[in-house]
């Protein structure tokens, strides 16, 4: 019952998918001890945030049916608030707090007027001016390098008790030792939880039941009263911040802000696949894509490179197999998984093709 | 005397390039009087009712509401206002649940949209609203349905239910019965009566049948090349050279031949995007 609230009564809807769900939830929440080692504790942290980023990327995509490339834009509006107010204010909590709430009233804003002046207009227009207003910030961030750290972008130093200089007690607990590398992950693990869980409550609010109103029909739900640029505004506005605190809590993950690393288009391009992939308008589906995603590329390679050793002395296959050649794999399992899943992983696993 | 109007058109009109699709309306309509609209096709009655409603602007005109000025007005600050549009062609939330969409109506009617952070299941007036809706409909047993998996007869009366949920001042009926079989179409009529007898609402209801016409009507209006061409009792309406010549020599007391065939996307003007 209290469970069934905390997920704001938004069940799975299939037993299979409860499980996996159940078992990337217990996965994450005890990853430093499951998988030990510093590569596989930064894939669970990327994991974690990036299901909060395509959540609230699904917001706008999949609840609402707007397509926005400003997505990233956001979430690195809030790594360089956390990054900013770690590096000018001190390595402090309230450090972190400040440059967060900053990010996300500066993504909020800049939401605000990218939506009023073109969320009155077609779709393919506001489509259009958020791709123009991310290239143009992206720009801006390179110029600024005075503040920014231009393109190499810049590192800061996070809370004491959130590096491993920080020990928490001595020993270790099943082998992993308690010290402040394991808070940072809490830190983003709850964050990130935190996040998702206010997403899945506004999803199905009765402003998400309106927001589904005017992705199905926007003529009619104006028709029956509702202001629909409003609502799209105010769409737009909430996933800007969902997505500027989790660049918040990326930068901190990372102890660096980058234009690469928190507003690359290449992102913009992940978050999209994460979504699609997952299944669109569903929450459970940003969980799966996320998951599936950050998994694929971060082991492919490895996968590839066993393939290809194991293939050793056949025709091609080794070659085909090369690690180099990750991308193309990656590339060819998206376009199959749309092929074959057209409503996403989610939809596949209820049942409507 | 008669009540005072709850709506009124002056001088309506709308051109399309050199095309006037609706020519100078003038015209009022009473609480608790059920108007019927009636023209050949392309008239310009749902050309009629999307400038009350909203959907497209006039060109010259004005639109009152309970005596306020809302010709400038958006369509759903129009609906907010009191004014229930029903819709020629089935325009509804396909990948919804019937209930949904229903309880949608209701919600958008009690101004609750931007509750951010409850539940929407947990607002159970709201469910219970939409169900009884669903039933005066006869459509209770499809409530957890989705629209798109519905009969189009079943799509009509969701209409009907929609309107119902809004509760409006003025009613607006654009062909509700039309494409529905012989024993579905009663089910929507019947419940057209049923407000108009319940409550002292205006009903505008554009519609081919005559012999529905007759039953329900207070009175009848004619449309012909967009301009109002009679006005007045049924009887005296259909009685008169005006609608034999509007109808083309059509013999309107015949009951209900189907006059009309099935109007096309292009001719009733209602793309979803005007
Ligand atoms: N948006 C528009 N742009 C151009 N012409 C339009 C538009 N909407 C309607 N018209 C034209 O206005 C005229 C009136 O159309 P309207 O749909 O109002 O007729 P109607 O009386 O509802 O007919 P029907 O009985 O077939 O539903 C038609 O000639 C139609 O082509
Ligand atoms: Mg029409």
């Amino acid at each position: 019952m209290f469970f069934g609230r905390l997920i704001s009564g938004d069940r799975p809807g299939s037993p299979i998918l409860a499980i996996v769900l159940i078992a990337i939830l217990l996965g994450l929440a005890f990853a430093p001890f499951l998988f030990p080692g510093t590569r596989s504790l930064d894939t669970a942290a990327r994991i974690c945030i990036f299901i909060a980023l395509a959540a609230s990327y699904d917001l706008l995509l999949g609840y609402t049916g707007i397509v926005s490339f400003a997505h990233v834009m956001f979430f690195g509006i809030g790594a360089y608030g956390a990054a900013l107010g770690l590096d000018g204010l001190g390595r402090g909590f309230g450090s972190i707090a400040i440059g967060a709430a900053g990010g996300a009233v500066a993504a909020a804003a800049l939401a605000f007027v990218i939506g009023l002046f073109s969320l009155r207009v077609r779709a393919i227009f506001f489509a259009m001016i958020t791709l123009a207003v991310a290239s143009a910030f992206a720009v801006m961030v390179s110029q600024f390098s005075d503040i920014t750290g231009g393109e190499d972008g810049f590192s800061f130093k996070v809370p004491r008790e959130l590096t491993p200089a920080f020990k928490i007690a001595d020993g270790k607990l099943f082998g992993v030792s308690l010290n402040g590398k394991l808070l940072l992950y809490y830190f983003v693990f709850t964050g990130c939880l935190v996040l998702f869980l206010a997403l899945l409550r506004v999803v199905n609010s009765p402003f998400g039941r309106v927001l589904q109103a005017i992705r199905e029909n926007d003529f009619r739900a104006e028709a029956i009263g509702f202001r629909v640029v409003r609502y799209r505004i105010a769409a737009t506005c909430l996933s800007a911040v969902a997505a500027a605190l989790a660049g918040s809590l990326f930068a901190v993950w990372l102890r660096y802000a980058g234009p690469d690393a928190v507003l690359s288009f290449e992102i913009m391009v992940d978050v999209l696949l994460m979504v699609v992939i997952g299944g669109m308008g569903t929450m459970w589906g940003a969980v799966i894509g996320a998951t599936l995603f950050v998994i694929a590329q971060s082991y492919l390679r490895e996968v590839m490179g066993a393939l290809s050793d194991a293939t050793e002395g056949a025709p091609l296959l080794p070659d085909l197999f090369n690690p180099d050649r990750w991308l193309l794999w990656l590339g060819v399992i998206f376009v199959l998984s749309v092929y074959f899943f057209p409503t996403g992983v989610v939809g596949r696993l209820r049942g409507k093709d | 005397m008669p009540p005072a109007p709850v709506l009124e058109t002056h001088g309506l009109t709308v051109r399309f390039g050199g095309h006037v699709a609706v020519d100078a309306v003038t015209c009022a309509f009473a609480p608790g009087e059920l108007v019927a609209i009636v023209g050949p096709n392309g008239a310009g009655k749902t050309t009629y009712f999307n400038l009350i409603s909203g959907q497209i602007p006039a060109s010259a005109g004005t639109v009152m509401l309970a005596g306020r000025d809302i010709t400038r007005a958006s369509a759903s600050s129009r609906t907010r206002a009191g004014l229930g549009r029903a819709f020629q062609l089935t325009n509804l939330f396909p990948n919804l649940t019937v209930r949904e969409n229903v309880r949608l109506a209701c919600q958008a009617r009690l101004g609750r949209g931007f509750r951010l952070f409850s539940l929407a299941s947990d607002d159970r007036e709201l469910t219970a609203e939409a169900e009884a809706i669903l039933a005066r409909v006869r459509l209770a047993s499809l409530a957890g349905q989705t629209v798109a998996a519905l009969s189009h007869g079943d799509q009509r009366k969701l209409e009907v239910a929609i309107l119902i949920a809004l509760d409006p001042l003025v009613y607006m009926f654009d062909e509700p019965t039309a494409g529905m079989s012989a024993d579905e179409a009663p089910v929507v009529l019947d419940l057209i009566a049923e407000l108009k007898a319940d409550a002292g609402r205006a009903i505008l209801l554009v519609e081919h049948k005559m012999d529905v016409i007759g039953k329900l009507a207070d009175r009848i209006i004619v449309l012909h090349n967009g301009a109002l061409a009679a006005d007045g009792e049924p009887a005296e309406v259909i009685a008169s050279d005006v609608v034999q010549e509007a109808y083309l020599g059509r013999d309107l007391t015949e009951p209900a031949p189907e006059p009309a065939p099935e109007p096309t996307p292009e001719s009733t003007g209602e793309t979803p995007h005007v």
